[in-house]
């Protein structure tokens, strides 16, 4: 085909903005700007810092094992005996369980939502885009689902199976995955009915191709978020189990387990029941303020 | 093809001089929740376009043309009727076939915003069907995008570039540089300069234009205003709440309307001439376009007609569409012509 005929130049139209940028580095710009999703995020890291760096401690002796009894400090309070946050009902110290109690709680937090996430796309995808009577019969199976109390059903998958790490994990993923079926499903059948979808079905994109191409990529800003929202509702409801006993077993430090604990002599040592609380407030607090970033940031209405 | 003389749509193929048929083709979408209910967005539409030409296709908001463009790119089945397009009935495609056959059938949608995906870039957009066809190697794809880039007056340089980074006119020639990728004989272009600014859509009418004569296009244009469609067409087929009402080459549907429907159309038209505007005097139809839903009996038209004979047999008989008034001109009117 002959291309470029003379006629046609004139009409060449050579503006356009100057920089160019895409649009994940765009929402990175936006995100940075956000101080709380910041400072939301630089928490995190630490915490993961502390999650991977607690055993190297222990090793060098510089924090306590935390499953050390020291017999003669029981429930000392912070900056006594050598226990920089105290000691429990057992003269553990505090300082290193919060640090040990934190693999637990981000392993919780992300591993439930790496079990959930393809769980969710999987069902509300296939649900959004066949529609008609596959829909019908995957959200009604989601709506059964949605209809137990979270709770109970976790606590009877646990005390069915066992309170070991893969069950509690396990059953915090079949609880949640629900949320983000349906929001899957949602940003399907809007994005579905998008022209650039029918432009690229006109143009022969295969229906694999139009899931994988431009269904997904144009639906994960609202993904990503839940994701991150469901980190630290996971994290709670772990911390929940263990405050219930049904949680990871001791001795294995968890603060929801630690709470428990410390809940018995709120009055003689406080403490003890204070941090591993104030840690779970902050780690919540930390994920909920990275959701508000990435929501506004991965938004296209927040352009600049 | 370069020296191909304006507007000889028969003398390059020797095929069958309709590229497209659409016979008795019927689109109801269902209530749901309603029985037996339905939005009759295209209710027995009877067309047939010819090959190199431009037809127009024009009606108000909500007659179905878009539904009726959806259908004959097959992005929507039909309820009924028959679509064949180069002697293939694509109504009966699906999978493989279909894609295969909608290489040759491309379409430039309405909304410039909305039909790039906001997340490519300009050079992906365009090279998608030349990848979905397997058009060339790698390095000859994206030489053809840049052809095409320059071919519809953008620079060629902008194909790392994302749409939103460009304004309705040049989102549009993306979208029309898409739709030229894989050479296409026919182009459906659904409304494609109704969303654009008066001066981008002559902009754009004249490189539908050029692009026309330059590989020897066929087009279905559909716009609601006759203005925009006198410029392009070679036919004009006027629609009504799902049905065709008049067809006819361009100046006899300007000069000799033979549907009311049309004449009211058309004397909707502003003159450029403040004298001859001052006495023009447009005819002004009663009321909204019904229900699709429920559409009136008998002639659909009947209910906002300043000719119709109600009660009588416009309320009561469909008139079919039969020449009337000029050579190759068809009307659906009982009393077509009539003032």
């Amino acid at each position: 085909m002959a291309l470029a005929a003379p006629a046609l130049e004139q009409a060449v139209d050579w503006e356009v903005a100057e920089q160019q940028i895409g649009l994940w580095q765009d929402a990175w710009h936006r995100f940075r700007r956000n101080r709380l999703a910041v400072l939301g995020a630089g928490l995190v890291l630490f915490l993961i810092l502390v999650a991977f760096l607690s055993p190297l401690l222990v090793h060098f002796h510089l924090i306590w094992n935390p499953g050390t009894q020291d017999v003669a400090n029981i429930e000392v309070g912070p900056a006594q005996a050598g226990h920089p946050l105290g000691s429990d009902e057992l003269g553990r110290d505090t300082l290193s369980r919060l640090m040990f109690g934190s693999r637990i709680s981000l392993s919780v937090g992300i591993l439930v939502q790496g079990i959930i996430l393809p769980i969710g796309m999987a069902i509300g995808l296939a649900a959004g885009y066949f529609g008609g009577r596959i829909d019908n019969l995957l959200m009604r199976f989601t709506d059964i689902w949605y209809a137990f109390p979270d709770l109970i059903f976790v606590l009877v998958l646990v005390s069915v199976f066992g309170p070991s790490l893969l069950t509690i994990f396990g059953a915090i993923a079949l609880v949640n995955w629900v949320g983000l079926a349906r929001l899957v499903r949602g940003q399907v059948l809007a994005i579905k009915e998008k022209e650039y979808i029918e432009a690229a079905r006109s143009s022969g994109s295969a229906p694999l191709k139009l899931i994988l191409k431009h269904l997904l990529p144009n639906a994960l800003g609202p993904i990503i978020v839940t994701v991150v929202f469901g980190i630290p509702s996971a994290i709670f409801l772990e911390a929940v189990l263990s405050f219930l006993g049904v949680g990871i077993q001791p001795p294995t430090p968890t603060w929801g387990q630690m709470v428990f604990d410390g809940y018995e002599a709120i009055y003689a040592n406080p403490s003890a029941v204070v941090l591993p609380a104030l840690a779970i407030g902050f780690t919540l607090l930390s994920f909920s303020f990275i959701g508000d970033g990435l929501r506004d940031a991965l938004d296209p209405r927040m352009k600049r | 093809m370069m020296q191909a003389p304006e507007k000889a749509p028969l003398t390059t193929v020797a095929a069958d001089p309709i590229i497209l048929r659409v016979q008795d083709v019927y689109k109801h979408f269902p209530i749901a929740g309603f029985g037996g209910l339905a939005v009759r967005a295209v209710d027995g539409v009877d067309l047939e376009i010819r090959r190199g030409e431009a037809l127009g296709l024009v009606g108000e908001s909500g007659c179905g043309k878009s539904t009726l463009a959806r259908l004959i790119t097959a992005l929507l089945p039909v309820t009924r009727g028959k679509i064949i397009f180069e002697g293939q009935e694509i109504t009966k495609m699906r999978g493989g076939r279909l894609r295969r056959m909608r290489r040759k059938m491309q379409m430039i949608f309405q909304d410039p915003f909305a039909s790039l995906d906001p997340r490519m870039t300009v050079g992906d957009i365009i090279q998608e069907p030349l990848d979905n066809y397997g058009i060339g190697s790698g390095k000859a794809r994206q030489r053809r995008v840049q052809e095409l880039l320059r071919l519809v007056g953008l620079n060629p340089n902008f194909t790392n570039r994302y749409p939103h980074e460009f304004s309705g006119g040049q989102r549009q020639r993306i979208g029309i540089a898409r739709a030229l990728a894989v050479n296409p004989s026919f182009i459906v272009c659904d409304e494609a300069v109704s969303a654009l600014d008066v001066s981008i859509q002559a902009q754009i009418i004249n490189l539908l234009q050029d692009l026309q004569r330059e590989f020897n296009l066929t087009y279905l244009f559909i716009a609601h205003d006759l203005a925009v469609v006198r410029h392009l067409s070679d036919r004009i087929a006027v629609m009504y709440l799902g049905k065709i009402v008049e067809t006819a080459g361009r100046n006899d549907i300007y000069d000799h309307p033979q549907h009311p429907y049309t004449r009211a159309l058309l004397s909707s038209i502003p003159v450029p001439d403040p004298v001859v505007e001052r006495t023009r005097a447009p005819i002004l139809l009663k009321g909204e376009i019904p229900s699709p839903v429920n559409p009136p009996s008998g002639c659909r038209f009947h209910t906002r007609c300043p000719i119709a004979r109600v009660p009588g047999i416009c309320s009561e008989q469909e008139p079919p569409l039969e020449p009337h008034g000029q050579r190759d001109q068809l009307a659906a009117c009982h009393f077509a012509g009539e003032k």
